[in-house]
């Protein structure tokens, strides 16, 4: 009886399209933020912070750039940790070569160089689809990270290839514990994914799903599929982009191109599917399950006394059947069964 | 000279075995449009087995491949049941990706049996030069290499036989013409797939024992077989030949490539110069070598 | 039905088809044919299955390239259209297998077919800021217009892949409305509909016409629906032209009536 939309009603289509057009989702969105920018860096402790929550929201702005292309876009990648590397090892480079300059702004050149990398490669995606893409996004990835190895110029030149991310001052207010860190991640975080919402609810992001969904009908409207993809791969690497900065700056500290692996990307691909394809919400309950699942697994193999050896193993299992099932029984993920369990919760406790 | 022979001859005969790897690939696509991007993980899922099995029991190589293969064989008709026949009629996206999950859950499944070392595996094949060539021509070209192709090419011909001249390869060539026609006709899709997925097993296993032999039975093995996908857009996804020939084109030039270009920008390139070839490849005639051109319609 | 009745105007020729000739490989879809499509009228396409009607239209709006021959749209000559000239000048249209974009919702879909119309960059989206709020809010408006039309508020916000196909059809109509099309190609608007359905249609498609002035190519195979709604009819066999007329004449042509007894 609490959550309904009885006696809301929308006079105008500017209050139609709001993001959450149930006043009850808006107070309860509201609550949430409160408790994630006041209450949690009041009470939580370092460990949670930089083990889990900061983890957390990285990788939820990497999955949510890789949602755009791949849950809007229909544009399968396998190659979102390289981009997420152009992103920390461009923020790494615009900080050290140019004097003065803001972290805030390095991100974004970070992210845009990221983008420009993403559009280069998904050039391809003009004349290929499916698989192919899927190739050819691999090729992105192995190629970048080989060419932030063989470069030495990317590592400033450091022997072992390894980079230590600059201190984050921002307008002299410096970011150094994992709370302060939290609390600049989480801002990030949040601005992105209103701007990601605010698109696929517009124009672009109509655009997005026509080509996903069908891409003559979409020419024939009127869409430029050309522009379309290349505005999909530049807008999700530009996310990917910022999240990989984000990952090294706020998250590792210190970073090798390395971390930046196929597995990184397939761990977020995972994210993205076990989410939901297509929903903003589904990136960030994907990115949860995938952060918190290692952990639950790691304190049921303590206590079932098998070795922990066979942590790492079980993992993959469970990543991989849980792929298959979520395909299998709710292609649309995490974010799908909440949203069936809203209506549920709109007609209880009269089901019909 | 005779180094660029010796070096374009290797690369051709390691690419004889990315063939076989991309052969398994263009079984599954052909018949149910699959596009199995677990056939690395089946590569080392048959290697390690066969090896824990034989090292574990104590059993001769001889028994534990044959083991093996009915392993294999099971395990193909299981993901036919419980991945693939689910998802029928499904976006090939949606195929693609539960396949990457197939990938991780073998990969974590067969480790968590065997456990996770490297493991040596000895077929019994010398890789020494042979010498009658090193004394005629000069050139080192490995026995072993060349018993491996000579392996891949009765795989090959095997294929070819079981595709063109029996009841089944009948019913695969119609399935992967017409899935609903050949429904129509009384053809046992599902039984058909099965027995793709469990054939596609055994060639996994063969290139895994070869493989495997080559370089330990390990984790890697499962990004060299990541060089099919390259080796499949070359040769075309549908195309037997296709494979073969875009097999040898990524051995011979990433060998070529890694010797000759390498030096200069600090090496490695062998991981992903397939990949860049493979995408400049695309650009120029994206149906591949061998593969139909798709029209599309409306 | 006539002029009068429809309280219309037909005015002149705004398109015409000279010598059109498509092949796929060896196969001859269409053979030299030529016809042409006044402002405001109602022009039927017949023709037995594999006539090549479908491949006519999609020459019309540049999904096909046709190997020879000459299209004239609105005064400006093409050897062939491509698509997204043929959105901007006009022409929308409406596919055989329903061609949705199924991840959406009804809104949405219909949203799409205004594309055209939105001049913000994506970047002014993403802050839905000024001109990009003002536009959505407008097209909105139209959108709501063609919804009421169309008879569709109560699937507003259904994801279409949920609708029955007979409304999903009425989605695809609507999403070519928004568009504001001068010219709208229907690609067998009452396929497979039942006969309540398909007076529905008619309906939508002759109001179409009649408020909007939007000219209207249609293929359709019922031929009481087609002898009833067009002004004029082509009729193809085997990609060639082998009638061309009202529906009277059309009705008692020879020609026409052999290539229909033969293929019933």
């Amino acid at each position: 009886m609490i959550y309904r939309e009885a006696g809301q009603f929308k006079t105008t289509y500017l209050n139609d399209s709001q993001i959450f057009p149930i006043a009850q989702d808006r107070y309860a969105v509201a609550a949430l933020l409160i408790v994630a920018f006041i209450a949690i860096p009041l009470f939580a402790s370092q460990y949670f912070f930089s083990a889990i929550l900061i983890p957390f929201l990285i990788f939820s702005l990497a999955a949510l750039g890789l949602n755009i292309l791949t849950g809007y876009a229909g544009q399968i990648s396998l190659g979102t940790a390289a981009f997420m590397a152009v992103g920390a090892f461009a923020s790494y480079n615009f900080m050290l070569r140019v004097p003065g300059m803001p972290i805030l702004v390095a991100f974004i050149l970070g992210g845009i160089c990221a983008a420009m990398v993403g559009i280069l490669f998904g050039l391809p995606s003009l004349r290929i689809r499916g698989f192919y893409l899927a190739a050819s996004t691999l090729a992105t990835q192995f190629f970048v990270v080989w060419c932030l190895t063989k470069v030495p110029w990317f590592t400033n030149y450091s022997s072992s290839g390894v980079i230590t991310a600059q201190q984050i001052n921002i307008l002299g207010i410096p970011f150094d514990t994992p709370g302060e860190k939290y609390v600049l991640v989480l801002i990030i975080v949040s601005v992105m994914a209103l701007l990601a919402k605010n698109m696929v609810r517009s124009n672009v992001g109509r655009s997005w799903m026509a080509v996903r969904d069908m891409d003559v009908a979409a020419e024939v409207i009127g869409f430029r599929i050309v522009r379309t993809k290349l505005i999909a791969f530049a807008v999700s690497s530009f996310y990917c982009g910022i999240a990989g900065a984000l990952f090294a700056f706020c998250y590792l500290g210190t970073v090798e191109p390395e971390a930046y692996n196929l597995d990184l990307s397939f761990r977020i691909l995972f994210m993205v599917i076990i989410g939901g394809l297509g929903s903003i919400l589904g990136s960030f309950l994907g990115a949860g399950f995938i952060v918190l699942l290692p952990t639950v697994l790691s304190v049921i193999v303590h206590y079932t006394g098998l070795p922990n050896s066979v942590t790492s193993n079980l993992e993959l299992m469970v990543f991989g059947a849980l792929i298959i099932f979520f395909l299998i029984v709710e292609p649309h993920g995490l974010a799908r069964l909440w949203q069936i369990a809203k209506e549920k919760l709109r007609l209880w406790p009269f089901p019909h | 000279m005779q180094f660029f022979f010796e070096v374009l001859i290797a690369g051709l005969l390691s690419g004889v075995m990315y063939a076989l790897v991309a052969l398994g690939f263009v079984l599954i696509f052909k018949a149910s449009g699959v596009f199995n991007f677990a056939q690395g993980a089946m590569v080392f899922f048959a290697a390690l087995t066969a090896v824990g099995l034989k090292e574990e029991f104590n059993l001769s190589l001889w028994v534990a491949i044959p083991l093996t293969m009915v392993v294999m064989i099971v395990l193909g008709f299981a993901i036919e049941r419980i991945v693939l026949r689910p998802l029928v009629n499904q976006h090939d996206i949606t195929l693609f990706m539960a396949t990457i999950g197939l990938t991780f859950f073998l990969e974590g499944l067969v480790q968590l049996i065997w456990g996770s070392t490297v493991r040596k595996l000895d077929l019994g094949i010398p890789d020494v030069p042979i010498e009658v060539v090193m004394s005629k021509t000069g050139m080192l070209v490995s026995q072993f290499d060349v018993i491996a192709a000579g392996i891949c090419a009765v795989m090959v011909a095997l294929l070819a036989i079981l595709f063109n001249k029996t009841k089944i390869g009948r019913a695969l060539r119609a399935v992967a013409d017409d899935h609903q026609a050949a429904l129509s006709v009384g053809i046992p899709l599902q039984h058909v797939w099965g027995i793709v997925w469990a054939v596609a097993g055994i060639v996994a296993l063969v290139a895994g024992l070869l493989w495997g032999s080559r370089n330990g039975v390990q984790f890697a093995l499962t990004f060299v077989a990541l060089k099919a996908l390259p080796v499949l857009i070359i040769g075309g996804f549908t195309s037997v030949p296709g494979a073969i020939v875009g097999g040898l084109i990524i051995g011979a030039s990433e060998k070529l490539a890694e010797v000759f270009i390498g030096p200069y920008v600090g090496g490695g390139i062998e991981g992903w110069f397939p990949y860049v070839l493979a995408l400049l490849f695309l650009l120029v005639r994206p149906e591949g070598l061998f593969g139909e051109k798709i029209i599309r319609r409306i | 039905m006539n002029e009068q009745e429809h309280g219309r105007k037909i005015g002149d020729v705004i398109l015409k088809v000279e010598n059109i000739s498509l092949r796929f490989g060896g196969v001859k879809a269409l053979t030299d044919i030529s016809f042409d499509v006044r402002e405001h009228e109602i022009r039927a396409i017949i023709g037995p299955n594999g006539a090549g009607k479908s491949s006519m239209l999609n020459v019309l709006n540049g999904v096909y390239t046709p190997q020879e021959g000459v299209i004239t749209y609105r005064g400006q000559q093409r050897k062939d259209m491509n698509t997204h000239e043929a959105a901007e000048s006009g022409i929308a249209r409406t596919f055989q297998n329903i061609a949705l974009f199924s991840g959406m919702t009804v809104l949405d879909n219909i949203m799409t077919g205004r594309n055209l119309k939105i001049r913000s960059s994506f970047v002014e989206q993403a802050f839905w800021f000024g001109r990009a709020r003002r536009e959505e809010i407008e097209n909105r408006a139209k959108v709501e217009e063609i919804i009421d039309f169309l008879q569709l508020q109560s699937v507003r916000k259904t994801p279409v892949a949920r609708l029955p196909y007979g409304i999903k059809k009425r989605v695809e109509l609507a999403r070519a409305l928004a568009a504001e099309p001068s010219m709208l190609l229907l690609d067998e608007p009452m396929a497979g509909m039942n006969v309540e359905e398909k007076q529905d249609m008619c309906r939508f498609v002759i109001d179409t016409n009649d408020q909007f002035g939007t000219t209207i190519v249609l293929i359709e195979h019922d031929m009481g629906v087609v002898m009833d709604i067009s002004d004029r009819v082509v009729v193809l066999d085997y990609g060639k032209k082998i009638g061309d007329g009202t529906p009277n004449e059309v009705r008692n042509d020879p020609e026409v009536i052999k290539a229909y007894l033969g293929a019933h």
